[in-house]
């Protein structure tokens, strides 16, 4: 193997990319190739699983494989992968609707498994595919194509309920940081367990107030002395609605792993998917 | 008077008062005598209390399906009789503790009670009331003995040798009873197993391969899923208890995609949940193999009742079209079979596979000989660099891939797509794609379970059946003894076999019989074709099963 990949062995040359010119989503799938590249990962090792939305068609555009399922179930869908075949590096990636909305259970319960899967989440803090709604991270009071009046509800905060929740990594990126964002992708695949990675993601068509620039200032890098595995520091950062920090802000790594624990694998490593197979 | 070879024994009372280790008991300690037996519970939704009745038969005959008729009532509290004063008749011996049974007619008032604390606990009771009736059937007393001790097993030696003494007493004074029943022993039922609905479900999936099963608990499915847990280790299954039946169900076609073959057992309720998942399935071409328990709907119904009222529930599920196979087992071998069967064809078809059952069916047990042969087909491919997942082909399958094994990428999309697995909104490949997903019809259809005939081809009446209420309909036409009179049963409901046809054109009157309250699967053969009568229908939908006595009757009015 070379000492290191060219992201571009991930690229699918004639794409149909359908985002918008400018759009944040633009920044994330060149931050995962990059990431994958750095962890050399080979492409059939890898499955990129997504629900639907703008963000989800992330894997129709990386050579990788992929299970492009339903608006929400990206997360049932990735730790059934992972049970099977826990060689697999497996990637769960879709917007905040798809993620905190529609599949706002499988969130909760995901994290409470804790199966070995990255939960890479795309925030824009809109429904892009469906044409600016609110979605759950919409601050309250921001005007709509569907909230005339503004929204009426507080906004769901993904980093406090992974923390309450014990998760077992949890971070926050912004897409116009490109290492920042490689580097949190990459120690999310590493890490043994559930890893939560927030992408903060302008979305220059539906969303005027969370621009690049409302990114650029209203965000703060933790700093190295920063320890995640304080659970209160982190619950602290978590609800601090005035900036939003960025890296990572909870660990807990002596969680149990979901897939290891089952029968299947109590004597037998092999996955489940390759036994009987001629491998 | 003759003696009878056969006894039907209904015990009734509050739920948690034990009447299900007497119907575990006293069925094992009639097969170990070499008695046929047959046992089916009704049970209300609640946990403790209310009232609740299993009905045991034991015969020298085979006996499979519920009767009304009641030779001995053991009542375990005080509504009990009340509650099954209708099925109560002159030939009805009610048997049981004084205070219980003394009002009645036709008793037997015994101190169960009392004889229990003579052995040091009145919780022995039904130990005694288990020899009782070991008694009246003049049982073997080692099968008594030995399965008394197995139940007791993980007790106290003192608490096992109270239940023995008890139920020893029991036995005598059963006996001392001198009742008429004399039930003939056979060394090849001694050899047989006991099997329930839900566990030869569990094992035909097993047989089928199973190694995931992903399922949200509801009655009556609950138990095919417990079945699989236990057995988890053993087979190597995978076993997740998702939060709701959507992830259920998604996390199957996602397990069959890595490469596992995944089912989920649910019940209507659940299952309408799942119906957004059988469309990915029949879009993405991943199979899915569901077990559906019905219970009476809609919506709660009657949580632990049954019914047959699901089929167009499975049928529609999921919009848009594709194809799916549905099975609909009428005795517990086809349980074992189709439920294997149901991973081959998904795995060939790459389609959902539906397995229907009823809260009857999985709750009704009698003696079985070894079960079926079934062997595990497995379809999956070793990719190579071009792999296309839907490449075209002339039968509309193309060769499943699962990522990790292959050079290739396995690239699904719920999303009208490629053969690459592309979003595509040509209007050309939409095409091509819809035609290729319905073109596996065809080979579907010479795959087809085609139904069963019983009774003489000579018939003139043709009673049509589905699912579980075969062996109750076979025995009221033994009992009717018509020779013009037959029956067809489909273990396969969809796609109705095309030989079926052959069938009905044969027929001067054919008769549907269904346990819901529209005809769901005569609707599906008049959908299917044209020109056979459909019209007369005898449906029951009060959530109780048809006994044998009720069908006799239903069908007497109908043939002349
Ligand atoms: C069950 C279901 N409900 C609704 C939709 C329509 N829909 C598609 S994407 C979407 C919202 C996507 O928002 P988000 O996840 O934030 O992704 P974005 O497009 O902003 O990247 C909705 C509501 C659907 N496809 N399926
Ligand atoms: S709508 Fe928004 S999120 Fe979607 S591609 Fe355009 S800019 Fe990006």
């Amino acid at each position: 193997m070379s000492s290191a990949f060219d992201p571009k062995i991930y690229d699918i040359p004639d794409a149909d990319i359908a985002w918008c010119p400018g759009c944040g989503n633009f920044g994330i799938i060149n931050e995962l190739k990059t990431a994958l590249a750095q962890l050399q990962l080979d492409p059939t090792q890898v499955v990129l699983v997504s629900g639907i939305g703008q963000a989800a068609k992330m894997p129709q555009y990386v050579k990788a494989n992929m299970f492009n399922g339903l608006h929400g179930r990206s997360l049932p869908a990735a730790v059934a992968i992972k049970m099977v075949n826990p060689n697999l590096v497996v990637i769960a990636e879709s917007g905040d609707g798809c993620t905190y909305g529609e599949g706002g259970n499988h969130f909760i319960h995901t994290i409470r498994k804790n199966p070995d899967i990255t939960n890479i989440v795309h925030d824009n803090q809109i429904y892009g595919l469906t044409k600016g709604q609110a979605s759950p991270t919409t601050a309250r009071g921001q005007v709509t194509t569907l909230q005339f009046d503004g929204v009426m509800v507080d906004p769901f905060n993904p980093i406090a309920v992974a923390v309450a929740l014990d998760a077992s990594f949890v971070a926050r990126s912004f897409s116009g940081n490109f290492q920042l964002t490689v580097e949190l992708i990459k120690m999310a695949i590493k890490h043994k367990g559930y890893a939560l990675i927030d992408i903060l993601q302008p979305c220059v068509t539906f969303n005027k107030v969370n621009t690049y620039q409302w990114y650029r200032e209203n965000t703060y890098l933790l700093p190295d002395s920063y320890d995640p595995t304080d659970r209160q520091a982190a619950f602290k950062i978590a609800t601090d609605n005035s900036k939003l920090a960025l890296g990572v802000i909870y660990v807990n790594p002596n969680k149990p792993v979901y897939e290891e624990q089952l029968a299947p694998y109590e004597n037998d490593k092999t996955p489940v998917a390759l036994r009987g197979l001629e491998v | 008077m003759e003696k009878k070879s056969e006894i039907s024994i209904v015990l009734s009372g509050a739920a948690g008062q034990g009447i299900q280790a007497v119907e575990h008991i006293l069925t094992r300690v009639a097969k170990d005598s070499g008695f046929h037996v047959f046992a089916t519970k009704e049970y209300m939704s609640r946990v403790r209390g209310g009232n609740n009745s299993t009905e045991i038969r034991i015969s020298s005959q085979p006996v499979k399906a519920y009767v009304d008729r009641i030779d001995i009532l053991v009542p375990l509290n005080d509504n009990a009789i009340e509650r099954l004063r209708s099925r109560i008749t002159d030939e009805t011996l009610i048997l049981g503790e004084k205070r219980y049974v003394e009002k009645e007619k036709n008793s037997i008032g015994l101190m169960l009670e009392e004889i229990a604390e003579s052995f040091g606990n009145k919780i022995y009771e039904n130990s005694v009331a288990i020899g009782v009736l070991a008694g009246i059937i003049n049982a073997d007393e080692n099968a008594l003995v030995n399965n008394i001790r197995a139940y007791f097993l993980k007790k106290s030696e003192e608490v096992v040798k109270a239940n023995i003494n008890a139920a020893l007493k029991g036995y005598e004074i059963g006996k001392s009873l001198g009742l008429k029943f004399e039930i003939t022993p056979s060394e090849e039922v001694k050899k047989q197993y006991l099997l329930n609905g839900s566990e030869a479900v569990a094992k035909g999936a097993i047989a089928g391969g199973c190694n995931f099963i992903s399922s949200y608990p509801m009655s009556p499915a609950t138990t095919v899923f417990t079945e699989l847990s236990r057995l988890s280790r053993q087979h190597g299954i995978l076993v997740d208890q998702a939060e709701d039946e959507i992830a259920a169900a998604n996390m199957a076609i996602a397990a069959w995609y890595a490469g596992a073959r995944a089912m989920v057992s649910t019940s209507g309720g659940g299952f309408a949940l799942m119906t957004e998942a059988i469309s990915l399935s029949g879009m993405i071409e991943t199979p899915i193999v569901v077990h559906l328990g019905q219970r009476p709907g809609p919506a709660t119904g009657l949580p632990t009742r049954t019914e047959q009222g699901d089929l167009n529930l499975v049928l529609y599920a999921g919009h848009g079209d594709f194809p799916r196979i549905i099975y609909a087992p009428g005795n517990l071998c086809e349980a074992y079979e189709l439920g294997a069967r149901a991973f081959n064809m998904a795995d060939k078809y790459q389609v959902p596979v539906f397995v229907l059952t009823d809260q009857y069916f999985l709750d009704s047990f009698y003696n079985v000989d070894e079960m079926p042969q079934a062997k595990i087909e497995r379809y999956i491919i070793k990719t190579d660099e071009n792999y296309k997942r839907y490449a075209l082909t002339d039968d509309g399958i193309s060769p499943r891939g699962i990522p990790g094994y292959g050079k290739g990428l396995v690239r699904v999309d719920s999303d009208e797509h490629d053969e690459y697995g592309h979003i595509t909104e040509s209007a050309e490949v939409r095409r091509k794609m819809v035609e290729k997903r319905l073109k596996k019809m065809e080979k579907i259809l010479q795959d087809a379970v085609p139904p069963k005939l019983f009774g003489s081809e000579d018939y003139k009446y043709l009673i049509v059946t589905w699912g579980s209420t075969q062996l109750i309909v076979r025995e009221a036409l033994e009992r009717l003894g018509k020779k013009d009179v037959a029956m067809l049963h489909f273990s396969q409901v969809y796609p109705v076999p095309p030989i079926a046809e052959n069938y009905f054109k044969k027929a001067e009157k054919i008769i549907f019989l269904e346990q819901n309250a529209i005809g769901q699967f005569a609707n599906l053969i008049k959908l299917t074709f044209d020109g056979v009568d459909t019209r007369r229908r005898i449906l029951k939908y009060d959530g109780f099963p048809f006994s044998v006595e009720q069908v006799v009757e239903a069908i007497s009015k109908e043939v002349e």
